[in-house]
């Protein structure tokens, strides 16, 4: 009985844990759905708009460092701090703008390329973007608290104590991770199916040159997308962020997304969450059942060694389209 | 091939459809006319000048001139490369010509994008089927009228306010043109399971949907069989003659073009070699030389 307490506290563990990994896959699926491209740029986004929104919180200059270079001024504060939600509004204009930029800068020069060539477009941006927030907000690792509580949730510990006998240790993050995912994805889908601009996303996803002929522009539905894409990397970044600090690291987040996206599909909302649950679950469940007997840390490779049976056996993913080639 | 085969698809009533002969000539006062079927021809919808579109060094279209006339149906025929899918690219925005001016109602047409000019009111079908597979049939032919969707974003989102009484007036539309076109009972199909034929009427019904001031068919009827031809053929003639849709189209088939249109236009390398009734196509040699292949000296 105890065991099978243990077990399931593990499992419930691990879902929250997918549910962070999902956050991350969802702004791939989101951008490579519309226009087939896979943006390497996704987890350096999400870092971009973390580091973004603690500066803006904290009142930082942007650009401090180099206009003090330059100037031989001493700026570093506004002296003002913002409150956490306008903070967090005012990032996602910045998201907006800058998904402007990119459309602008780099995508309209290459539309009709080859889908390589836009995926090598995006590993220059992510290198770019990286750089940017370094130079507009510093290297420091900075903690970032917009009012998600953290650690224990004393409510979810008596509740399970009082229902089975044992307590569950929960981290409310998660707990809030968890809510804050699924309202994201509602939102994602009412907009996509119901909404007039979520209706021609789809079209353009499945043919652009039909969705020309009924008039639907390419240049704002590429806009649009990048824009979500980014509010997507600016909740993962808010999440992740509050979890382990804004720093450099938080971009390789990326890396876990795509054993997701592998499980997934790479086309298929649902497949991110589902594929985030699975490897949150499949990670946790196996670290706490083999881990023991390797040496642990498996929570490291289990991943990519899941992901890689699937390359194996079935490469669209659990839910992506089956990529049929006509000859 | 010859002139004469061309006749054998012709739905009995198209024989009551040779017209009376308009004002043919470019820049000539054009009076409206009706037709023997009882359609009226009205002015100029839009006016193609001089166009000359070139890939490279590669003259698709070498300098033609025609108008299409509201109301009519417009044939563009010509052997296989003879650019008539270049010139309906034009007319729908999809190439920009170095060279020319598209007129449409009137005024001028700078360059525009493909999907400025569908909002313009000229909507299209291509020869290769443009659908939305993952779609339902109901679905693709709503996107014709997503241009035209007025209600904002949360609106949609919520089903609250305008956004309902919009969804179900554009939802009458579409399903009128779902009826006209027979296509009720696979309403709720995803496209890409459609048999060939299907997809093509699919299409159409979507181009209908927004309403288009002028309606381009490029090759409708390729790849058909056919009962496939009859259908569509008829599905074309009763679209121009119950909602006034004027029609652009293109075939190389020229049995059912002659059968269905009210004035032709020829190409053959690029060039404009005929212009004019069926009739009058019919019996120019330029043309007839083209269709049987003489050699060009």
């Amino acid at each position: 009985m105890e065991q099978l307490l243990y077990t399931a506290e593990v499992v419930v563990n691990g879902l929250m844990a997918g549910v962070m990994y999902s956050l991350v896959a969802l702004g791939f699926v989101l951008i490579f759905k519309a226009s087939g491209v896979f943006n390497y740029a996704q987890g350096v986004l999400a870092l971009f708009a973390a580091l973004t929104l603690v500066g803006i919180q904290q009142g930082q200059v942007p650009f401090a460092h180099l206009i003090n270079a330059i100037t031989g001024s001493h700026l570093e504060h506004f002296g003002w701090t913002v409150p956490s939600l306008l903070a967090i509004l005012l990032t996602a204009g910045v998201m907006i703008l800058l998904a402007l930029a990119i459309e602008k800068l780099v995508l309209q020069h290459l539309v009709g390329q080859a889908p390589i060539i836009l995926f090598m477009a995006t590993i220059g941006l992510a290198y770019f973007l990286e750089g940017l927030g370094d130079i507009m907000w510093g290297a420091n690792v900075k903690s970032l608290d917009v009012g998600i509580p953290q650690g224990i949730s004393e409510t979810a510990e008596a509740w399970t104590a009082q229902l089975t006998g044992y307590g569950f240790f929960i981290d409310r993050l998660d707990i809030w991770a968890t809510v804050i995912a699924a309202l994201l994805v509602a939102a994602l889908v009412a907009f996509s199916q119901y909404t007039k601009q979520g209706r021609a996303m789809r079209a353009v996803a499945d043919d652009p040159q039909a969705a020309l002929s009924v008039g639907i522009s390419l240049r704002f539905i590429w806009i649009m997308v990048w824009s979500i894409a980014g509010f997507v990397a600016l909740v993962a970044g808010i999440m992740w962020g509050t979890k382990s600090g804004v720093q450099f690291s938080l971009s390789l987040i990326a890396l876990k997304a795509l054993p997701v996206l592998m499980l997934g599909g790479f086309t298929s909302i649902p497949g991110a969450i589902v594929g985030g649950l699975i490897i949150g679950v499949g990670e946790k469940l196996f670290e706490y059942s083999i881990g023991p007997m390797v040496g642990g840390a498996t929570e490291n490779w289990f991943a990519y060694v899941l992901a890689l049976l699937f390359l194996v056996f079935r490469p669209q993913g659990l839910f992506g389209e089956k990529i049929i080639e006509r000859v | 091939m010859t002139m004469q085969d061309s006749h054998s698809l012709a739905p009995g009533r198209h024989s009551a459809r040779t017209t009376t002969p308009g004002p043919v000539d470019q820049g000539a006062d054009v009076q409206p006319y009706v037709t023997a079927d009882g359609r009226r021809i009205g002015g100029v919808l839009m006016d193609l000048r001089n166009i000359t579109l070139r890939f490279g060094g590669v003259e698709a279209i070498k300098n033609i001139s025609f108008d299409i006339r509201e109301g009519e149906i417009r044939a563009i025929i010509g052997p296989n490369g003879a650019g008539k899918s270049s010139m309906l690219n034009v007319i729908s925005g999809f190439y920009v010509p170095q060279e020319g001016e598209v007129w449409f109602k009137g005024f001028r047409r700078g360059p525009m994008r493909p999907y400025q000019v569908a909002r313009l009111g000229i909507a299209r079908t291509f020869q290769n089927i443009a659908l939305f597979d993952g779609m339902t049939v109901l679905d693709n032919i709503m996107t014709g009228r997503l241009t035209m969707m007025k209600s904002n974003m949360l609106q949609q989102a919520l089903w609250w306010g305008t956004a309902e009484r919009e969804e179900i007036a554009h939802r009458e539309k579409v399903e009128k043109i779902i009826d006209f076109l027979e296509i009720q009972n696979i309403r709720k199909t995803p496209v890409g399971r459609l048999p060939y034929g299907l997809k093509k009427r699919v299409e159409l019904a979507r181009a209908l949907a927004a309403e288009p001031g002028l309606l381009l068919l490029d090759e409708p009827m390729a790849g058909m069989n056919v009962e496939e031809k009859e259908d569509m053929s008829r599905f074309i003639l009763d679209v121009n003659d119950e909602f006034g849709t004027t029609i652009a189209l293109i075939e190389h088939d020229m049995g059912v073009v002659m059968d269905l249109s009210d004035r032709v236009v020829v190409m053959d390398y690029g060039r404009k070699i005929g212009d004019g009734t069926p009739d009058e196509v019919r019996n120019n040699q330029a043309v007839i030389d083209a269709y049987l292949g003489v050699a060009h000296d």
